[in-house]
């Protein structure tokens, strides 16, 4: 046994009310920038629908993730190394710009510079690719906001298998959810698997994935290999970039920017003690209806002595183990299993998880649909939201979904019997497998949520992993190129370059 | 052309070219390294990618090989084997030429996106431009060097070049003169091939130096880092 820790996350999908907050603040952290205008670290998904890139839980078309060979191994859906290796040419797995949308920007110097007209001037979108005029934008980052669009355009999702169309197509009007993505820092991660360079890695001491910008060469084979499609391709500097966790702020035992701002505190972060010894096996699972069990199985109990002996052994702080106890991660998803892994079936083993939302149920119960189980609404019987969130969580196995929904359900039931009529109502808490005690604690941290409660953050010994006395005045975040920015603002003789394409932000800029 | 102008161009201008190409290259890969890509723009534009980009690839890459074994090894090394040298120069016109015709029709397409697809036009640097220009002139040159080779198939043209060559590496201070009487078009594709050289490390070239080979016998599938890894501790990886 090897055990190491990682900050996870769980997404409480059932608080999201998808104002894309986490997707605003991310980019205005990260990635807004030229080259990355498309890329959203974080983005909000309505679902159903294709999502962004376009159609990308697809993997018959992008060959993300892992497969299991006939001899128990597993290697990437992409094909072994050398198959990889003869992509890199031209790589046929590979979104083209079009699958997320072209990045444009608006004219809004015209608003002001427009000559007097009989009509208000407007704004019109220019491409940022090629600094002409859009006459008409396409397809954007969240087009599918609110169901947007056709049904019959966004029935194309991939959750949708197993769940025949005419039914589906009933609920149209009342089924849906946000679905805010980030990389899910897998413990198993094809990206990692498949760049050639070596440039991806995971970290050791709290299991971020990140791409090591000088080693990078732009080979672009992980944007293939992420069955998530959460690495981007920085067009303009030629390597690719990913969600990073924050990582300066995680290190520093801050939240991630997505985590802090999120209006709905959806968000929750917390250490996991996982053996890595085992992850190959636990990938390698025979049935991909199995692997969300296997993951859990990978997971290790914080409070048992055995485990915290040899944590010690393997070189995980003290605080971290400490912050392991309180994690609310390892609560959600081990003690109540209301969080689940985000497309188990990729055999990536994903870090981010979560709890399923009971937004759908509750429309159908208002329409009349839902019938009742004694106290509680009977969950199976709406058979199309509990298939969907199953495809979606579990690769497609039910039962562990019905279960967690039944206990947010119940929660629900117990704490208003407990607030309106004044009593505990154990009966419905067994109902469900757990202990008035437990709902409330499950209440504590799942409704109430404080923020102390939300992030359980132990700062990164810093002292152990670098000399600081080697980094005193260095450049702090820069692109790996020590003090250098990779691009030079004058050419070989001295003038100022030329840039193609102004951006308002340009232009504000030079006024200033 | 003049003794002097030969001597330059074939005698000192290698060393100049081959002396920037390693020193150069060197120091952008220790001073440069977010610059050191493939600058692929596959992402902007699919179209004409797929079938140019792995025709000129595969055509180049065994170019290259057929050059580096044709000129370098030493002429007692293929007397030994008993390959003589209208055997090699067979080969070399008629493998050459296969894989010259498949690059140059990649490079053409490539050319053609680079320069006629707005999206890669606006994206692509002075430096884009001009080196796929550069290398399609230098296939052209190269495949126009075949019916001059035809014509001398029992292969002592090609004899001189392999000694002018091997002479420039081993220091002969009379490598030029080898190559002093060839025909015109041998001495424009030599001249290219130098200045490519030199332009090497200016360029997204340098892509080729880091071919990732080494993933075929990486261990294993993961790479992690580990706390307090002496080798990079001073390093900061961006995102």
């Amino acid at each position: 046994m090897k055990i190491r820790a990682q900050i996870g996350m769980v997404l409480n999908l059932d608080k999201c009310i998808g104002c894309h907050t986490c997707s605003v603040t991310c980019k205005n952290v990260w990635t807004n920038r030229e080259g990355v205008e498309y890329a959203w670290f974080n983005n909000v998904e309505t679902k159903p629908g294709i999502g962004y890139p376009k159609d990308w839980e697809n993997q018959k078309r992008w060959n993300g993730g892992w497969v299991r060979k006939k001899n128990g191994k597993i290697e990437p859906k992409m094909g072994p190394k050398w198959r990889v290796l003869a992509k890199i040419f031209a790589n046929p797995d590979l979104p083209e710009i079009d699958d997320y949308y072209e990045p444009f920007d608006y004219d809004y110097g015209h608003l002001q510079a427009a000559p007097e007209s009989r009509t208000m001037p407007t704004a019109r979108p220019r491409s940022k690719l090629t600094g002409e005029r859009m006459e008409k934008i396409e397809w954007g980052p969240n087009w599918e906001e609110i169901l947007g669009g056709e049904f019959a355009k966004r029935s194309r999702d991939a959750n949708f298998e197993g769940v025949e169309k005419e039914i589906y197509g009933q609920f149209e009007n009342t089924f849906m959810m946000y679905l805010p993505r980030l990389c899910e820092h897998c413990l198993n991660p094809t990206c990692v698997a498949a760049c050639p360079s070596g440039a991806i890695y995971k970290r050791e001491d709290d299991g971020i994935v990140l791409i090591d910008q000088e080693k990078c060469r732009g080979w672009r084979m992980c944007i293939s290999g992420c069955p998530y499609k959460k690495i981007y391709y920085n067009w303009n500097s030629g390597k690719s970039e990913k969600c990073i966790f924050c990582y300066p702020r995680i290190e520093a035992g801050q939240p991630t920017v997505c985590s802090e701002t999120c209006v709905g505190r959806i968000r929750y972060l917390g250490v996991m003690l996982y053996d890595a010894d085992r992850i190959a096996e636990a990938a390698s699972t025979t049935n991909e209806k199995d692997l969300y069990e296997e993951q859990l199985k990978l997971f290790l109990d914080p409070n048992d002595p055995k485990i915290i002996a040899q944590a010690r052994r393997d070189g995980v702080p003290e605080a971290w183990l400490e912050a392991a106890k309180h994690s609310p991660v390892y609560k959600m998803a081990m003690e109540w299993k209301v969080a689940f892994p985000l497309h188990p079936e990729y055999r990536t083993m994903p870090m981010v998880w979560y709890i399923p939302p009971l937004s759908p149920l509750q429309a159908a119960a208002q329409a009349g649909k839902l019938g009742m189980d004694g106290e509680i609404p009977d969950v199976r019987s709406l058979r199309i939201p509990v298939r969907y969130l199953a495809n979606l969580l579990t690769a497609g196995k039910e039962e562990p979904v019905i279960s967690a929904l039944e206990r947010m359900l119940a929660m629900r039931r117990y704490m208003r019997a407990k607030t309106i009529d004044g009593m505990i109502d154990e009966v419905v808490a067994a109902r469900v497998g757990m202990t008035g005690a437990m709902i409330e604690e499950m209440y504590r941290i799942m409704a109430i949520a404080n923020y102390e409660d939300r992030f359980v953050i132990p700062t990164t010994h810093r002292e152990v992993s670098e000399d600081a006395y080697d980094v005193r005045g260095s450049c702090g975040f820069s692109f790996g190129n020590g003090c250098s920015g990779g691009t030079s603002e004058t050419d070989i003789f001295g003038a100022k370059r030329k840039k193609l394409v102004q951006t308002p932000t340009d232009i504000f800029k030079e006024q200033v | 052309m003049s003794d002097f102008l030969n001597t330059l161009l074939y005698g000192i201008y290698p060393y100049i070219a081959l002396s920037v190409l390693v020193v150069g290259s060197i120091i952008r890969y220790d001073r440069e390294p977010y610059s050191w890509r493939s600058g692929s723009s596959q992402l902007l534009r699919r179209k004409q990618l797929m079938w140019g980009s792995v025709l000129f690839h595969l055509g180049v890459l065994m170019i290259f090989l057929g050059h580096f074994v044709g000129l370098l090894t030493p002429i007692a090394v293929w007397d030994f084997l008993g390959v003589t040298h209208q055997a090699k120069q067979t080969l070399a016109v008629v493998a050459g030429g296969v894989a010259g015709t498949a690059a140059i029709v990649g490079a053409t397409l490539l050319v053609h996106r680079r320069l006629f697809d707005a999206r890669v036009r606006t994206q692509s640097s002075n430096s884009d431009r001009l080196i796929i220009i550069l290398l399609w002139c230098q296939l052209f040159l190269g495949l126009s060097t075949i019916p001059v080779s035809i014509a001398h198939i029992d292969g002592h043209e090609m004899v001189k070049f392999m000694s002018w060559a091997q002479g420039i590496f081993t220091f002969d201070p009379a490598a030029a003169s080898h190559v002093a009487d060839v025909p015109l078009v041998f001495k424009l594709h030599l001249f290219l091939g130098l200045t490519i050289l030199l332009l090497f490390p200016f360029t997204r070239l340098v892509h080729m130096l880091s071919a990732p080979v080494r993933y075929i016998w990486r261990p294993g599938y993961q790479v992690v880092r580990q706390r307090g890894d002496g080798s990079r501790a001073n390093r900061v990886a961006a995102e």
